[in-house]
């Protein structure tokens, strides 16, 4: 899942958890972590939480929490 | 009364006009074309029943005014946030009160066009007459990106203009297309509704125009990599914000003095020549000073609001946001509150209405009955004095200084107890709904200085019409309250000083102060004190004046010795040391400040949450006040 990503990470998005609430996936969708999409992992807070993400060319901070809703395939990542 | 009139005021002045409304996602440049658009002709309030700010603004076109409406941001007609869900309402004509626009102009950031499509292929599914403004074109070549606008627009079956909002570029294009709405190319086949098919919808267009996405900005990665740096971008961070207050206090207290010299010259003209003591009092003191009192904040707020616009407009903001989040997650709110909650440490006002950027409502309305909690400039004058009553200047605690101890210790103690506040709202009458944190960082972008005044300028007539006003009458209602009934002829031989004693001794407020005597009796204070508790609702610091007024000290302003010897009817000290400390617990807590209510009604959109916080801070200040006189009673004080 996204969030076991280190930094300087990219993936390819296939899709959002089945636990996450329709909300939280509606939302996350709308943000672009869309299936398919690339996302790469920008850096963390100093505190560690949260993190910054690039996806569907724009750069968007997650909390762990959401982080850990998205599954990604780290394989594939251009 | 006064918001009924105003969000009337929005309806009415655009009844008749044809209604155009502009909609985009958050950071699409919307605002900074609505800004160009409509420039200082912008209306705000709430839509009806919901904590959801509305603009309305007007431009004209060919003499023709078209009333222009700037919707919230929102990503998606499938609503979440109740912003979004006004957004939905509105274009689907649900909104009372609020007509169905008769066009839409869809603002879109030409280097995001991937995520927007879908936001636009919602839009263009209601089958309104829609054109699309594309900004940030200039971003999108200077980064390696294109498109054509011609090729879009044909894909599109709608009109297309590029604008570069943040330079005015392709405003004028813009707004002459606006006149012929009616006539504007209407797609012949509507975009599917499935999210699958809108996504292959959404590339089939883009690649019909030849876009290209933009290489990622390299000089926000670069701004960032020093910015968001665990060592750099805290020591920024903490710079930031301490020029921040410095800018304020220092650039702003010059003027509030230059402010006040004038109106106390003003003031000094009228008692020499208004014969009428009425008219006299009621023009020198309640107007004057209500106003004086006003201006003495304008400088301090319109810099606050400045800083504000300023740092959002290029960006830093969502950065602070970032770097504070984790710390703002302890307390149940996000990143994007701790901006309203630093600058409530100037004002609680710009703080509250900075939580406009929070986008789950309930966030909102917790920063907003917990940010009065946080220590205002205007408490610092009554700090000052009480700190003064307890510790003299030389006193020394372990080599510090325990004036600077006990200061310290109080803004603290207003600090921690807003935090604290906000996180049992949080927990409890606010848990928070399901809307999850999530922020863009835009790219670091030059604020465009028009849009950066409008923001500054509208959030100023904000202050101006909603905290000028209540403090106005409220200086007014004071005066009447503390200097009537006259009593001329008994005050005819005394010093005019033992004369504002004596006529405010035997005042309306007198009566007020001995009435409530009973409620405040545990906490020691004197109803003298009450008198000037009274006072301190127009603004807290002029506790301090009044307090100077009643018990007839040489120089109102620093009363200082006469309160040192002020005593009670009965001949006992009135400001002993549990006193004093009740007081400043009192302080810390109470939610004095009318104009702040106002503001919180405006927001809040009702007065349930102003009410609410002004009981709840009451209760905290008095409990406070009530334990820690105790306390110092115990330890034998």
């Amino acid at each position: 899942m996204l969030a076991q990503l280190a930094p300087g990470q990219r993936a390819t998005i296939l899709g959002v958890a089945a636990a996450a609430s329709s909300v939280v996936a509606a939302r996350l969708r709308q943000l672009g972590f869309r299936p398919a999409s690339d996302v790469e992992v920008i850096r963390r807070a100093p505190l560690g939480d949260p993190t910054i993400y690039r996806v569907q060319d724009t750069e968007l901070c997650l909390r762990r929490r959401e982080a850990r809703l998205i599954e990604v395939d780290p394989g594939s990542g251009t | 009364m006064t918001s009924c009139h105003e969000e009337g005021g929005a309806a009415v002045a655009v009844a008749g006009m044809p209604q155009i409304a502009l909609v985009g996602s958050p950071n699409s440049g919307k605002t900074c074309v609505f800004n160009h658009l409509t420039g200082l002709r912008a209306k705000t309030g709430n839509y009806p029943g919901v904590t959801v700010g509305r603009t309305v603004g007007v431009t004209k076109v060919d003499g023709v005014e078209i009333a222009v409406e700037d919707l919230p941001g929102t990503y998606s007609l499938d609503p979440i946030s109740p912003d979004e869900q006004v957004v939905a309402d509105l274009l689907a004509g649900n909104v009372a009160d609020v007509g169905r626009p008769d066009a839409i102009v869809m603002v879109a950031d030409a280097t995001t066009l991937h995520r927007s499509i879908v936001l636009l292929a919602q839009v263009l599914r209601l089958d309104i007459p829609c054109l699309l403004a594309l900004s940030m074109t200039d971003e999108l070549t200077a980064r390696g990106g294109g498109i054509s606008v011609d090729a879009l627009s044909t894909a599109l079956g709608i009109p297309v203009v590029p604008v570069v909002a943040n330079r005015g570029v392709g405003i004028d294009t813009l707004r002459a297309q606006l006149a012929s709405f009616d006539r504007w190319q209407r797609p012949p086949v509507l975009p599917p509704a499935d999210n699958d098919a809108i996504d292959a919808w959404g590339r089939s267009v883009l690649n019909a125009a030849d876009y290209v996405a933009p290489q990622p900005d390299r000089r926000t990665r670069g701004i960032d990599a020093i910015v968001l740096h665990p060592l750099w971008g805290t020591a920024i961070f903490f710079a930031v914000m301490f020029c921040f207050f410095q800018v304020v206090f220092t650039v702003a207290a010059p003027l509030q003095e230059r402010v006040g010299r004038a109106l106390g010259w003003l003031g000094g003209l009228v008692s020499d020549h208004v014969g009428n003591y009425i008219v006299r009092g009621l023009l020198g003191q309640g107007v004057i000073g209500g106003v004086g009192t006003v201006l003495q904040f304008i400088p301090q707020i319109v810099l606050l609001f400045l800083l504000i616009a300023l740092l959002e407009n290029v960006g830093y903001m969502a950065r602070a946001a970032f770097l504070m989040d984790r710390v703002m997650a302890a307390t149940g709110l996000e990143g994007r509150a701790f901006v309203a909650m630093l600058s409530s440490f100037a004002c609680a006002i710009p703080g509250i209405m900075a939580t406009r950027t929070l986008p789950s409502s309930r966030d909102r309305i917790a920063t907003i009955i917990t940010a009065p909690l946080m220590t205002c400039s205007a408490r610092l004058p009554v700090f000052t004095l009480l700190v003064g009553l307890l510790v003299s200047p030389q006193t020394r605690w372990g080599g510090l200084s325990a004036q600077g101890v006990a200061m310290f210790a109080l803004y603290l103690c207003g600090g921690t107890s807003a935090l604290i506040a906000a996180s049992l709202f949080k927990s409890t009458i606010l848990r928070s709904d399901l809307l999850p944190f999530t922020m863009e960082l835009p790219p670091y972008r030059f604020p465009s200085a028009r849009n950066v005044l409008i923001t500054m300028w509208d959030s100023a007539k904000v202050f101006l019409r909603k905290a000028g006003t209540i403090i106005l009458g409220t200086s007014l209602v004071l005066w009447v309250l503390l200097n009537l009934p006259a009593r001329q002829a008994e005050t005819a031989r005394m010093s005019p000083t033992q004369a504002t004693s004596f006529v405010m001794d035997h005042s309306y407020a007198a009566d007020v102060g001995k009435a409530i005597g009973p409620v405040f009796k545990p906490l020691g204070f004197d109803w003298r004190i009450n008198v000037a508790l009274l006072g301190s609702t127009s603004a807290r610091e002029v506790f301090v004046s009044t307090l100077g007024q009643v018990s007839a000290a040489t120089d109102p302003d620093d009363p200082h010795e006469a309160l040192l010897t002020m005593t009670d009817d009965d001949g006992h000290q009135v400001f002993t040391t549990p006193t004093v400390i009740a007081l400043m617990a009192y302080f810390v807590f109470a939610l004095q400040c009318m104009s702040t209510v106002a503001v919180m009604r405006r927001e809040t959109n009702s007065w349930r949450w102003p009410a609410f916080a002004w009981c709840y801070m009451f209760v905290l200040a008095w409990t406070a006040a009530f334990a820690a006189r105790s306390i110092a009673f115990g330890v034998g004080a």
